[in-house]
């Protein structure tokens, strides 16, 4: 583009403060990008990340600060506004209407001259596919769609919008490793192309092959502003948490393995004849974490929820129990008979909000939904969960108001300290964990993986489906490893090659296709 | 016979269409109104009121005014209806079904006070107020209806309040399927955020959309006093025909050119009584269920089906709030 213009910041921020009650989420933050540029934003949870993004897109107004656009002082008081001045964010949580096409969910909002024309829509959008490279069916339904091509909608809505300022919340949490790679390539050619992009991110090797520039917030507060090629991973979680973290897993060698848990020729299929899962079969020990790795959809989160006795399957599932030794059919058992047995299975879903805490409810009565029971007659015994509430939190270091506050209002890695406090806190002999760290910045990160080790150390079996390679590696003793709902095979979790994992993940690649 | 029980099907059916297409234009907005009966009732009263003060102060009627008045009136008073609840549950923020239940509480609580003093300022002897002058005015059918057998009595016979109805329902359709507006409001009743993020004003829609639907529920309310009870209003007579409407967006899918054939087909079932011989009272009112039935047995039907297409719109009887976490 314009040589003159590109030395004009796109848009820069000057002392945005924004306070929501009590909490300060944006303390004086400054930020600049380039057009042509890449900006990542780096920041543990409940830095106020979002929040930032926000004010720029028009969701919130800043209580202090200024912004600028193309070197001049803008308002934005709504999205509308934020649109005018070319700005568009892509949300973490898509902002789609589900029963409509994603021609209609382009068009939403938008007020061109001339007549109203769906056909015309779709047309342009597949100029912009070709442009950048998408697949996209503009008529397809989102409730149809996979993740990544919800993403792809959020995106060509932006550019369809011909925003010159891009911003991405997060757009990598929910994408497969090849996903990641091919919006890496859109967004790169989108730079070329004179675009400002901003773009946030827990993961900082994504920081350090995509971006530019890094900004750094730590704790609401502006941390600084580096060039990408003059950093390294350990500065930039320096600047991000405050203090010198280390940041590897502490892998103890598997003690007193002995099989806990047994899965035999386990098929699983739904309603409509979709076979979900094709003869599984497999064995935790106990005193080691069996990762699970898969291309997302390849029947995970079914195999799990399988054994936790929330689905209906067919096959054996053995359970050894260590004290008495007596070997406990699990299968077709419902989550209160399992628990009724005496076998301590905990579970800790991926779908943290939905499955696992309820939203609106405090951090002691999720507690107490484990526990419920315990009371006498009809009472609830509240004093238990309440003690047990106080202690997930101080040691887990979750941070709320206090324990009576809804779970809802938690930022994500805090909601999830709660959710595996809870589940590790009645002992478990076998803890199965779907995607825990999903969302969670590196701290939490590595206090889940902390927690986990611990279980193991404890002797229980732990399950850990994760989607994070060099994590899966570095965690696991053993990892399974899925394809389209098969066990495609098991291997040494110290001595694999990423290249190998990731072949047996796509491998009978050409079976895929149900998520 | 059945040509006369398809056009007494057809003129019950118009108050029914007139309440559901309000509502569906409301419920698109995710304002879930259930003081539609209410409305329905105010926007009754309200013709009564303009029509009887018009009547009483004229010395000879005006067929415009006599007709044109009560609209007014009925559309006047359907429309504060519309506001009071925008401005509680928009505003405000309160919980929706609370406030509906409340407002059609308030709506019949206000139709039946103004109705009794009506009758009290009539000094009638009997507790209805009869408007048989203005209801002649708002009854007028095309004059060559009658010589055209039962294509005329079925099709051609109604006033034009019922070819409103239909006229409406069928420009919500279009409306909502086939325009720009109608798009971004479906959005505001799915997802309020997401429209919020594109850029639409999501109060300033449901506002609107729950004020005009209140406008064409109330109608429904003067058709049924002036058109199907000739003028006659007595407090109560209005029935349960406010709650049929609301069941009859279900049935119709949320989808106004639907609601035409249901409230048809709802009219007829809730006649049909009249038209089986030798039914006694208690026979009458299984047969007065009937609509009910349907509405519940298509519920079950279509959440078997569990098609997309047949739900009610995501954020129904949910309240937005932008900046909340």
């Amino acid at each position: 583009m314009q040589a003159q213009k590109s030395e004009v910041p796109a848009i820069r921020l000057e002392g945005i403060t924004k306070q929501f009650g009590s909490v300060i989420a944006n303390d004086h933050v400054d930020l600049s990008v380039k057009h042509g540029q890449i900006l990542a934003i780096l920041g543990e949870n409940g830095s106020g990340k979002t929040t930032l993004m926000n004010m720029i897109a028009g969701i919130y107004f800043p209580d202090h600060g200024r912004i600028f656009v193309d070197g001049e002082e803008v308002v934005i008081r709504s999205p509308k506004d934020a649109f005018k001045y070319g700005i568009g964010m892509i949300h973490q949580h898509f902002k789609l209407v589900d029963v409509f096409t994603a021609a209609e969910n382009i068009m939403l909002g938008l007020e061109e001259k001339g007549k109203f024309s769906i056909k015309q829509c779709e047309k342009r959008v597949k100029e912009i596919s070709e442009q950048y490279g998408f697949e996209l069916d503009p008529s397809k339904k989102i409730y149809e769609m996979s993740v990544s091509e919800k993403q792809t909608v959020e995106i060509i809505k932006v550019l369809y919008r011909n925003a010159n300022i891009l911003i991405l919340d997060e757009p990598t949490a929910v994408l497969a490793p090849q996903e990641t790679e091919k919006l890496f390539n859109v967004l790169r050619k989108m730079r070329d192309d004179g675009k400002a992009i901003i773009i946030i991110t827990h993961k900082l090797h994504e920081v350090l092959s995509l971006s530019d520039q890094v900004t750094v917030l730590c704790k609401g507060k502006y941390a600084g502003t580096v060039d990408t090629d003059k950093t390294n991973e350990s500065q930039l979680t320096e600047m991000m948490v405050g203090k010198k973290v280390t940041l590897s897993i502490d892998r103890s060698e598997p003690k007193n393995c002995t099989p806990r848990l047994k899965v035999d020729n386990l098929n699983y299929s739904l309603k409509d004849g979709t076979q979900i899962l094709k003869n599984i079969s497999f064995t935790v020990n106990s005193g080691e974490i069996l990762g699970i790795a898969g291309v997302a959809g390849s029947g995970q989160r079914e195999l799990l929820e399988c054994i936790a006795g929330l689905r209906k399957s067919e096959g054996e599932i053995l359970y050894f129990d260590p004290k008495s030794e007596e070997t406990i059919d699990l299968h077709s058992k419902k989550p209160l008979e399992i628990r009724e047995m005496g076998v301590r299975l905990s579970f800790v879903p991926e779908d943290r909000l939905g499955m696992g805490l309820v939203g609106n409810m405090d951090i002691i009565d999720n507690i107490l939904l484990r526990d419920y029971r315990n009371g006498k007659l009809v009472f609830l015994d509240k004093s238990d969960s309440k003690e047990l509430a106080e202690q997930i939190i101080k040691d887990l270091e979750v941070v709320t108001p206090n324990a009576s506050t809804p779970v809802r209002l938690l930022s994500g890695g805090n909601v999830q300290k709660v959710l595996v406090g809870r589940e590790i806190a009645a002992s478990p002999t076998v803890l199965m964990a779907a995607y825990p760290v999903r969302g969670l910045d590196i701290n939490s990160s590595y206090t889940i993986y902390n927690l986990l080790n611990k279980q193991k150390e404890n002797g229980s079996a732990v399950v850990f489906v994760g989607e994070d390679l060099d994590v899966l590696m570095a965690l696991s003793d053993r990892i399974l490893v899925m394809c389209a709902g098969a066990v495609s095979g098991v291997v040494d979790a110290r001595t694999a090659t990423k290249e190998e994992i990731g072949l047996m993940m796509i491998r009978n690649k050409h079976q895929k296709g149900n998520n | 016979m059945w040509a006369e029980f398809i056009r007494r099907a057809i003129m019950q059916g118009i108050p029914l269409l007139f309440g559901s297409t309000g509502e569906i234009v409301t419920e698109k907005s995710g304002n879930l109104n259930l003081g539609i009966p209410g409305v329905m009732y105010v926007g009754g009263i309200g013709g009564v009121i303009g029509a009887f003060l018009y009547e009483q102060n004229a010395t000879t009627l005006n067929p415009f005014l006599a007709v044109f008045i009560p609209f007014m009136c009925a559309v006047i008073c359907s429309l504060i209806m519309g506001l009071i609840y925008c401005f509680l549950t928009v505003s405000l923020r309160a919980n929706q079904n609370v406030t509906g239940l409340a407002l059609t509480t308030f709506g019949v609580g206000i139709g039946n006070f103004f109705g009794g003093s009506l009758v009290k300022l009539a000094g009638s002897d009997v507790p209805s107020i009869n408007l048989t002058a203005t209801s002649s005015y708002f009854r007028a059918s095309l004059p060559f209806a009658d010589d055209l057998g039962w294509f005329g009595q079925i099709f051609l016979s109604h006033s034009f309040l019922a070819y409103l109805a239909i006229a409406i329902a069928l420009l919500a359709s279009f409306m909502l399927t086939k325009t720009r507006v109608g798009l971004n409001l479906r959005a505001v009743g799915e997802n309020p955020a997401t429209a919020d993020a594109a850029g639409i004003r999501v109060e300033l829609y449901k506002y609107v959309a729950t004020c005009i639907g209140s406008v064409i529920a109330g109608l429904g309310g003067l058709y049924y006093v002036m058109d199907y009870a000739n003028g006659v209003w007595s407090n109560d007579g209005f029935g349960d025909r406010g709650w049929l409407a609301i069941a009859l967006v279900i049935f119709a899918m949320w989808r106004p050119r639907l609601s035409i054939l249901g409230s048809i087909l709802f009219g007829g079932l809730y006649i049909v009584h009249n038209y089986i011989p030798n039914l006694d009272v208690s026979g009458q009112e299984l047969f007065k269920m009937l609509p009910y039935v349907v509405t519940i047995f298509f519920l079950v039907m279509t959440s078997i089906g569990n098609k997309r297409n047949a739900q009610p719109p995501a954020s129904l009887g949910l309240p937005y709030f932008r900046e909340e976490r």
